[in-house]
This record gives structure tokens, C-alpha cells and sequence, in this order.
């Protein structure tokens, strides 16, 4: 592959590059549509920075019932056990899956919480983060965006569980109000970081070039 | 002139397009982005692939993926009951989740990846023409397919099964294979760039 002159962007070159397709259409005011594939063109992601914050402190909020709230309830015969995200963790831990312990502490509470702060920093450092960390934070925006589905793991386990366990005198599993509110953190975080336009992490490099 | 320039999606850098062998991909010289790729199996092969994955999508869902005895009652769980259950119980946004990201995206995936390499492989052989659907069909693919989550749910069946195998006699259903198949089948899938679809002789 030859690359033009380094730093050479389609931006600066007055091009738009279409984010279904690929092409490249010359840029120009008011509304534009991508000739090829007739998607709507955007020099970059519209409003990006904004709408990523606000999805992500919509997470963070919701976050909180996720975590506190119980994502399982088991009703056998005698007793009932409402069970939280940790207290899971926690279950597989004590009955020796330990290794299934530290799969589940990782999906539904480690990355979850890395993720939020993952993409917090990004937003902040588009502006005010140095121009020799640049390729490192777009490793780091491709693990967000990797790593981020794997946190449905546990609505899928309670899903299931609320479908298989229904024997009525004896055992019932029921779904938590936890568990939805953890679907919708897993949900406006994926979206936060789709509305994340990684190009804005090189155009502020590029600026700082100029200069 | 801008027809064989490209800009990274990832940090917007030019590049001159080349013209790649089976297998190779492009990646970004200035941010490591991957470009375009030759995927090694073309539409043809992969149209094979996405037909044997809506068969074996058709028998994961209408069996059950596990079955559970507790004092000689038995109890079995479809992935769609399962669904169900949590809509009835009040728990719809739940279910709407579930059921969005392991029913509705993935069969409109492996349905919409049907439609275009069908396209694809007559535009290949000549004659055809691009039908008016196939833009926005594509457009709407590409911005669909994170949501489809088969892969996480597959790991959500194997740890519940984990769960439930201390509470009782536990039971792997049909389904339960055919989900570890289609997981299997859409990891191929995946592999294909859909990006190269709109280069099929598009211009």
C-alpha cells in the first residue's frame, strides 16, 4: 500500500469519506449524500463528543441499580434468595467454580466498570491528551468497542435460568429488575461508543502538528 | 481519481487502494485500522456457509437447549419459552433485549447476508444488476450486526448449565449443539468483509 504524504487526511484534502461505504466525495455545505451507496455523508460523527457523554453518564447512572438491585430470585420450598450481580460471583466462588467466578467478576463487573472509565478518559483526552499517546488510545477504543457485548453474559445466564427453573411448589428462578438494568448499562455503553468518532483523536494530533 | 484513494474509517488518513490476494488485508500505516480485506472463501462459498447456518439457526431455536429434572418432574427450556417467560413475568424490557439480540438480529443477518451474496455471486457470473434494495440492505446490515450476540449467549448457556448442574439433574438438549454449531458458522461469517460488497463492480 503507498501512503500519501504522512498527516494526509480526506478531511484536509476537502473529501468526505462515507462511513457505509468507503467513498470519497468531495465536501461541500448543507446536507450531502454518498453518491455511491446514497448514505448521508458526515465530515465526522455528528455530535459526537455530547452524545458519547451522555450515554455514557446514563450508564454510570444506571450502573448503580445494576448493581444493587437483584438481577435473580430463587424461591424453593422453604426460603427466598434474592441474588445481586456480586452475590452470584460470589456463589460460584464458595461452591469452588472459581474459574467461573472470575469469569463472571470479569464480564459483569470488571469491564463494565473499565469500559465507562475507558471511554470517559478518551472523551477527555480528545482535547486535552498528549499527541505521542494517540495510537494508544485507539488501542484502547478497540478494546471498548471488542470487549463491550461480552457484558450480556449474565442477562443471558438469568434469562435462561427464569425459563428453565419453573417447578412451582418446589423451585422458582425469576428475574431480577437488576438484570434489565444491567442490560440497558451493557446497551447505552455499546451505543456510547459507537457515537465515539475515533478520527477525533488524530485530528486534534494534527492541529498540535501544525502548530 | 478518488476512485482508487480511500481514507481510513478509523483516523481518516488517504491511502491508494491496491488490489489484494486471497487472505491479505490492508491495515492503516498511521493508526493500524483494518482497511479492506480479500476474505479466503468468496460469495459463493459463502452464501454455503450462511445457508447451513439459518439450518442449523432453525434447530436451535425450536428445540429445547436443555432439559432439567428435579424429583421426577421435567422441565425443558426453548431459547423462545425462555423469552416468553420473562415477557409474561414483567420483565419486558428484558425480554425485548434477549430477544432482540439472539433472535431478531442474528436471522436478520444471516437473511440479509443471504439477499446480498446471492446478488453478488450473479453480478460475478455477469448479467445481473445491483437491485434497488441492495444499498440500504447493506447500509442496514453493517449497522446491525453488533447487536447480534449468539457468541455471548452460547457462554451464557454454558454457565448456567454450570449453575444448574448443582441444583439438579441437568440434560443438554438439542439445541444446546446447535447453538455451539451456528457460534462456530458465524465466526466464519464474520470473517467476511462487507465493505467488499459495495466494490462488486459497483461503479
Amino acid at each position: 500500500m503507498t501512503v500519501l504524504p504522512p498527516m494526509v487526511t480526506a478531511d484536509r484534502v476537502g473529501l468526505v469519506a462515507c462511513d457505509h461505504c468507503g467513498a470519497l466525495s468531495p465536501r461541500h455545505p448543507g446536507r450531502m449524500t454518498c453518491p455511491r451507496c446514497g448514505g448521508v455523508l458526515h465530515r465526522r460523527k455528528p455530535d459526537s463528543l455530547n452524545r458519547t457523554w451522555a450515554l455514557l453518564v446514563a450508564a454510570i447512572i444506571l450502573y448503580l441499580p445494576a448493581n444493587l438491585l437483584p438481577v435473580m430470585v430463587t424461591t424453593s420450598l422453604f426460603h427466598k434468595t434474592h441474588d445481586t450481580i456480586i452475590s452470584g460471583v460470589v456463589y460460584f466462588w464458595n461452591t469452588g467454580s472459581v474459574g467461573l467466578a472470575v469469569l463472571i467478576f470479569s464480564f459483569s463487573i470488571l469491564i463494565p466498570i473499565l469500559k465507562m472509565g475507558a471511554l470517559g478518559f478518551l472523551v477527555v483526552s480528545v482535547r486535552h491528551g498528549s499527541a505521542r499517546t494517540r495510537r494508544q488510545r485507539m488501542v484502547l477504543f478497540r478494546i471498548v468497542e471488542f470487549v463491550g457485548r461480552w457484558s450480556m453474559l449474565d442477562v443471558f445466564v438469568v434469562a435462561l435460568m427464569a425459563g428453565l427453573v419453573r417447578f412451582h411448589s418446589l423451585a422458582m428462578v425469576e428475574a431480577g429488575p437488576g438484570a434489565a438494568a444491567f442490560g440497558a448499562v451493557v446497551v447505552l455503553t455499546m451505543l456510547a461508543s459507537f457515537s465515539f468518532d475515533s478520527r477525533l483523536i488524530w485530528d486534534n494530533d494534527e492541529r498540535c502538528d501544525e502548530r | 481519481m478518488t476512485e482508487e484513494l480511500g481514507a481510513c474509517p478509523e483516523c481518516d488518513a488517504l491511502y491508494r487502494r491496491r488490489r489484494l490476494k486471497r487472505g491479505e488485508t490492508a491495515r492503516c500505516p498511521r493508526c493500524g485500522a483494518r482497511l479492506y480485506g480479500r476474505s479466503r472463501i468468496g460469495p459463493d462459498q459463502m452464501l454455503g456457509l450462511v445457508t447451513g447456518a439459518l439450518l442449523t439457526f432453525i434447530i436451535a431455536n425450536a428445540y429445547p437447549i436443555v432439559v432439567m429434572q428435579v424429583q421426577g418432574v421435567s422441565n425443558s427450556a426453548t431459547l423462545s419459552g425462555s423469552i416468553v417467560t420473562l415477557w409474561t413475568e414483567g420483565r419486558r424490557l428484558m425480554a425485548v433485549l434477549v430477544f432482540a439480540t439472539t433472535q431478531l438480529f442474528p436471522l436478520l443477518d444471516l437473511l440479509a447476508m443471504t439477499a446480498l451474496l446471492s446478488v453478488a455471486v450473479r453480478m460475478r457470473q455477469g448479467g445481473a444488476t445491483r437491485p434497488v434494495w441492495f444499498a440500504p440492505l447493506l447500509r442496514f446490515l453493517q449497522s446491525m450486526r453488533p447487536w447480534g450476540m449468539t457468541e455471548v449467549f452460547m457462554l451464557g448457556v454454558l454457565v448456567a448449565l454450570v449453575k444448574l448442574s448443582n441444583m439438579a439433574h441437568i440434560l443438554p438438549g438439542v439445541a444446546l449443539w446447535a447453538f455451539g454449531a451456528l457460534t462456530i458458522l458465524l465466526a466464519a461469517i464474520l470473517t467476511f468483509d462487507l465493505r467488499s460488497l459495495w466494490d462488486e463492480n459497483g461503479s
